[in-house]
């Protein structure tokens, strides 16, 4: 055994990259479930996300350009969703799991040919003085757009829910769909637009593991991370602070598990790979306990009958 | 405005009609699917869905039938149970994966004893396998309240990982020179889940999914365990005042349908797989929640849902091999049909009414 390979610098710096698909898919997530709507085909816009990220990537040449598709990829197929619940007023588990098994045939169909090929690279912000500090410089300000834009989006999602109007409605919306209805707020229309957020967001997350983390695209390569996403917004207590905080933690135990792959650590493999999922476990265990944070409506089908 | 006005109550004729209606349209999306992959979709839907029962090879594909419909039946009876309650047990990949590796696993320690009590003893350990993986999201949800949606399935993946190691490790084929894998099971009578008839494709997972189907209807329909179940599925308070203790029936649904799951697993590693190796899984427990919505978790209904599911499976196979049609497509295929499935599924519950504009 041989811990001394693992460079502390470097792991903390893969954490943070390690940490950003399910960042943001918790995310997008997160503010579905604050609307009152329980997604659970996060899995299934991821992969779908991933895959439309990586094939226009490849064929424009331009991350950037995929990561938007990926974007609309994840939201269009989260407007299926929408319609089944919002529209056709379906159930919201039965809807996601629909969702997440017709996102990984649909991803699997579109990847057919896309094997084995290297995605155009996302280039790292080059960040004149900070990028060059000691220790921090490579931890913090060396990576990619899309790790800022994640971070940067966390703080938005805060605010506006914390501080804007747009935020109290979304609230509203999603603890008391009726009173809201009452009020004269457009339930459907605020369940939609958190809805086509969440399968925009959660798009990206997997475009960002088929364009930078992984990078290449392989069959079923979100590997659960869309399930992890939502037991994370449990694990937040639906705050978007506490998704960072979440994220960096499974973040942080994906890497070190690959980390410690090589070392010849006497635990095989594959105990070792199962470690992010068993401590997705032990974690909603522990939170479990604390379901009062959770929106009222969490899960409900609206129809604005009375 | 087309407006929705709910039923008093839920449309029966619909309620039937919505499975038939939701595979026509999955038919024309399909067909749409496959012609925009450039095949010609009259062929691509003749071959996946007539081919294999009355084409010129039916003899070769009506017994892989029965094999293919016999897990899918079994994991959704199960599944079905707790659906009908609102027990979401979505990890019954993982018990089927666990079934198998229990069942493998005390069949391959008597290997080479010869004994007809191997294979009972075998069956016995699949479903307890399976039950006992159930059982760990049952428990966390019945002692402190767990999601047992998010902990049956990262159970999964869990699974997967030591169906893996097990298949490198303990349960690796001594004389298999090397190779990941366990002996073939189909190779050791003793513990052989062989055909019952010849050709048939019938071995006794498909015996079990029979009176599985049997049991679960009697179950639902005349027993009052069953009543309970759909009791706490449409009227969760009304079920707490007639005295159904919620966490009993969380124990009972989700330990039923992990038996079943590990008994799907079990038979199908002791014949049609053959042996435990890392691609063994290949997504029955997922398939079978379609399964299961498909056929309106009515015990009936999966049977016949179950079949054409199985259906999709072969044709899929036999459209991939004379037509060239990618296996992805029909993972797809599937897929709509959930979608399709609950989008019309809204008139079993509501009726479309023109509606002059008013304030709501």
């Amino acid at each position: 055994m041989d811990l001394s390979a693992i460079d502390p610098i470097l792991l903390l710096a893969s954490l943070i990259v390690a940490s950003t698909p399910i960042l943001l898919a918790a995310l997008g997530e997160l503010v579905a479930e604050r609307a009152g709507v329980l997604n659970l085909g996060v899995e299934g816009m991821m992969i779908t996300g991933a895959i439309c990220g990586f094939a226009i990537a490849v064929n424009t040449g331009s991350p950037f350009i995929g990561f938007v598709a990926a974007a609309l990829g994840g939201a269009v197929l989260s407007l299926l969703f929408g319609l089944l619940t919002q529209v056709a007023l379906a159930n919201q588990v039965a809807s996601g799991l629909a969702l997440t098994l017709f996102g990984l045939g649909l991803s699997a169909l579109l990847g057919q040919g896309y094997q084995g090929i290297k995605p155009p690279p996302t280039r790292s912000l080059d960040i004149p003085v900070l990028s060059d500090l000691p220790v921090v410089g490579r931890i913090l300000f060396s990576h990619d757009l899309m790790v800022y834009l994640a971070l940067a989006l966390v703080a938005a999602v805060w605010a506006m829910l914390k501080y804007t109007r747009a935020g109290l409605i979304l609230r509203a919306v999603g603890e008391n769909h009726d009173a809201a209805h009452a009020l004269g707020l457009k339930v459907v229309l605020v369940r939609l637009l958190a809805i086509l957020f969440g399968g925009a967001c959660a798009g990206l997350g997997g475009a960002y593991l088929s364009l930078v983390r992984v990078p290449q695209w392989t069959e079923g390569m979100t590997a659960g991370y869309g399930w992890i996403a939502l037991a994370l917004v449990v694990f937040a207590s639906w705050k978007a602070g506490r998704v960072l905080l979440g994220a960096w933690l499974f973040g942080g135990i994906s890497v070190l598990q690959l980390n410690l792959q090589p070392t010849g650590i006497p635990i095989p493999v594959e105990y070792l790979s199962m470690s992010p999922y068993l401590i997705t476990i032990l974690v909603l265990v522990i939170m479990s306990g604390d379901k009062s944070r959770a929106p009222g409506s969490l899960g409900r089908t609206f129809h604005a009958s009375q | 405005m087309l407006k929705l006005e709910r039923r008093p109550q839920p449309s029966r004729t619909w309620s039937a009609l919505a499975p038939v209606l939701a595979v026509l349209i999955t038919m024309i999306a399909g067909g749409a699917m496959f012609a925009a992959l450039g095949q010609d979709p009259v062929e691509a839907i003749r071959t996946i869905f007539w081919e294999p029962l009355f084409g010129e090879f039916a003899f070769y594909y009506r017994p892989q039938l029965l094999v293919k419909a016999a897990p899918l039946i079994l994991i959704a009876i199960g599944l079905a149970l707790g659906f009908r309650a609102n027990i979401w047990n979505i990890g019954a990949e993982g018990q089927y994966i666990i079934g198998a590796l229990t069942g493998a696993g005390v069949g391959l320690a008597f290997y080479p004893t010869e004994s007809a009590l191997i294979f009972p003893l075998m069956v016995l350990a699949g479903a307890l396998g399976g039950w006992a993986w159930a059982m760990i999201p049952a428990f966390l949800k019945v002692r402190f309240g767990t999601n047992e949606i998010l902990v049956s399935l990262m159970l999964v993946y869990v699974a997967e990982q030591l169906l893996a190691k097990m298949s490198l490790g303990l349960l690796r084929n001594p004389e298999g020179r090397g190779f990941p894998g366990s002996r073939n099971l189909r190779d050791y009578p003793s513990a052989h889940n062989a055909e019952i008839f010849a050709d048939t494709g019938i071995h006794w997972g498909v015996v079990a999914a029979t009176i599985a189907v049997i049991f679960a209807y009697i179950l639902l329909t005349r027993h009052l365990l069953g009543f309970h179940i759909r009791l706490a599925g449409q009227a969760p308070r009304a079920a707490r005042f007639a005295g159904v203790a919620p966490a009993r029936l969380v124990l009972i649904c989700l330990g039923i349908s992990g038996a079943l799951a590990g008994l799907a697993g079990m038979f199908e590693v002791a014949g049609p797989a053959g042996q435990i190796n890392i691609e063994f899984n290949v997504g029955y427990g997922f398939t079978a929640i379609i399964v299961a919505f498909l056929g309106r978790l009515h015990p009936i209904g999966i049977l016949l849902a179950g079949l054409l599911m199985a259906l999709t499976y072969i044709g899929g196979e036999a459209a991939e091999s004379n037509l060239g049609l990618p296996a992805a497509a029909i993972q797809m295929f599937q897929g709509m049909l959930l979608f399709f499935l609950l989008a019309v599924d809204v008139l079993t519950h509501f009726r479309l009414r023109w509606k002059s504009a008013e304030v709501a």
